[in-house]
């Protein structure tokens, strides 16, 4: 680690790169992260005079579907990132030291770059028992990430676990695993959602944070708006059919064959907010639904629990497995049917004398024409 | 022959009677767009996207009646506070020992059908009124819900207040399941209300029914003759 770190042009020039790629480059930044294109001079300028951006990528309860995911981006090119344009000094995963080393990578790094450095989150945390589901180099996950969050210059939360706890926190959630913002505070928090999130998605996020030195537009619950602002049902290829109400009933029927919604079929899209139907995934090949296979909701919060995966409403609990919120209001409404009948009869039982008394009561046509007609 | 003698009270002003029927209208509008939203029927296959839109209008008649029952709903508050005694906020808070005995009453006479002489409330009775407030509770949570769902497709000003709704009970999956939960609430409220309306006009003879058309209730005077 140099003592005054090299500029990202620099870098490229000591690597080579001429000005044209390195423009044609910054352009591929700008649009991985969703800048428009009159933005593209703000992007070079900022790679021609900041120096690389220091990483420390954390590993916790997790499996490094995210890490697969981000080393699978196409654009920009993920070794371009990893390698050039930020330093990744510590990652469990990709990094060549390991033991006492890799730990005095971290500690120099967190030294050293005080107040500088992106911390990356991956998996959750657990707080249960004292943090000792997780444990790296002898300490729990929870004191890691309280230790290196408190000098980091922002974090980004990869993936479902990171953001909303993902499979570790599903019912009964045995290691009260939690989301990084639920532990960390006073820090800001990027929440890139899935499981995992989409190579480009999280490329794009570190490509703004490198581009512009401060975190992308969030949305209410922490993530890039630029990503994760609209619904995949509203993104949607097969949208026109569940307007037109042509629905797959099953997976193996003609409608299916004819690539009707998967609404019935339990496709999470209306209720999950991703780029997956826009961005597409491994290169933009295919994404769930266009695979024939209905959106999980894997960036929403509890998508594990709000099962069965391929039934539009969840199964209510207490009940049993695949009983919805519909079959419980049925059998309220027909115990209430059930009520009133009974209700009626009673009231025609108890209540006949002081009816008939009433009635027996009224003023009759006798009564009227005694008064004059009223 | 000691005959009872009645006299006609003017219970629902207008205001109230024109909220009531617009209110139940939306209502069964809304349950029934909501449920086939929820379970919509295979009624077409086999034929392409772009010869239909019968979802899009059960979804669009929906947003639609929302709209209307949510401005209706707010009349309604505001008339809680400008309307006649009848129509006024305190009828469906209970805050006054009164109610709470006629509550208790209510139950005894109207409910578990243990005493049989009827009561003589002339409004809303304090049990209904506290249901009504019950329901009041739900029309906001309908409202809150359903617009924060609908503010992610719309760039409108209103959904977009409740926006906030979907972060705080953890994503739209929840809010969806909770506002189609509470539609059994609205059905359930019909059945039991329309039943007890008519219980009441049977029992009494006061004119319960025809009072939400005409305004007119029927109230005993004191023996007279």
């Amino acid at each position: 680690m140099n003592a005054s770190p090299l500029t990202l042009w620099e870098h490229a020039q000591s690597q080579g790169v001429s000005r044209r790629d390195f423009i044609r480059y910054c352009s591929w930044l700008a649009a991985a992260a969703g800048i428009e294109a009159s933005s593209i001079g703000r992007v070079v300028k900022a790679m021609e005079n900041k120096p690389r951006l220091p990483v420390v990528w954390m590993h916790f309860q997790e499996c490094t579907c995210c890490s697969e995911s981000f080393i699978r981006s196409s654009h920009p090119v993920v070794s371009d990132i990893v390698l050039d344009k930020i330093s990744l000094d510590y990652t469990e995963t990709l990094m060549a030291a390991s033991g006492f080393q890799a730990e005095k990578q971290l500690h120099d790094t967190i030294t050293k770059y005080k107040g500088e450095y992106i911390l990356c989150v991956e998996g959750s945390i657990p707080t249960g028992d004292g943090g000792v589901y997780c444990c790296i180099g002898g300490k729990s996950a929870l004191d890691i990430v309280k230790e290196v969050a408190a000098d980091a210059k922002a974090i980004i939360a990869w993936g479902n676990c990171a953001t909303h706890g993902c499979v570790q926190a599903a019912k009964p959630n045995p290691t009260s695993a939690t989301p990084v913002h639920k532990i960390i505070s006073g820090k800001p928090i990027i929440n890139v959602p899935g499981c995992p999130p989409i190579a480009e998605v999280m490329a794009g996020t570190i490509v703004h944070l490198l581009a512009f030195d401060r975190i992308p537009e969030l949305d209410g619950l922490g993530r890039p708006k630029a990503f994760y602002s609209r619904r995949i049902h509203d993104t949607c290829y097969r949208r026109p059919n569940y307007d037109a109400g042509l629905f797959v009933e099953s997976f193996d029927d003609e409608n299916a064959k004819r690539g009707y919604c998967l609404y019935k079929v339990g496709c999470r899209g209306p209720v999950t907010y991703n780029a997956c139907a826009v961005t597409k995934w491994n290169n933009g090949v295919s994404y769930p639904i266009q695979s024939g296979h209905g959106c999980i909701g894997c960036s929403e919060k509890d998508f594990w629990d709000n099962g069965p995966f391929y039934q539009h409403l969840a199964s209510f609990p207490g009940f049993g497995i695949e009983t919805t919120a519909d079959d419980i209001g049925l059998a309220v409404g027909a115990v209430t049917a059930i009520g009133i009948a009974a209700h009626a009869v009673t009231t025609n039982i108890k209540k006949r004398k002081f009816i008939q008394s009433e009635i027996a009561d009224s003023e009759t046509a006798d009564d009227l024409d005694n008064k004059g007609g009223a | 022959m000691e005959h009872v003698s009645f006299g006609r009270v003017y219970v629902w002003q207008l205001p109230v009677r024109v909220y009531h029927w617009v209110n139940a209208l939306c209502v069964v509008a809304l349950a029934c767009t909501g449920y086939l939203i929820g379970h919509p029927f295979a009624i077409q296959s086999g034929t392409e996207a772009y010869n239909n839109y019968w979802f899009g209008t059960v979804r669009f008649i929906h947003f639609l009646s929302a709209f209307l029952f949510f401005f209706n709903f707010l009349f309604r508050i505001y008339w809680g506070f400008a309307g006649n005694m009848f129509a006024r906020w305190g009828n469906f808070i209970p805050h006054r020992k009164e109610q709470f005995t006629e509550m208790a009453a209510v139950l005894k006479v109207d409910v578990l059908l243990a005493k049989i002489k009827p009561l003589p409330s002339i409004g809303h009775n304090s049990l209904a009124g506290v249901t009504y407030f019950i329901s009041f509770l739900a029309f906001l949570f309908q409202s809150i819900t359903g617009f924060g769902m609908y503010a992610a497709m719309s760039k409108s000003a209103l959904p977009r207040l409740f926006a906030w709704i979907v972060p705080m009970m953890g994503g739209d999956f929840a809010v969806r399941q909770w506002h189609h939960m509470m539609m059994w609430f609205f059905i359930i409220f019909s059945i039991v209300h329309v039943y007890l309306v008519f219980y009441h006009d049977y029992v009494e003879g006061r004119g319960t029914i025809s009072s939400m058309a005409g305004g007119w209730k029927f109230i005993e005077h004191e023996k007279n003759k």
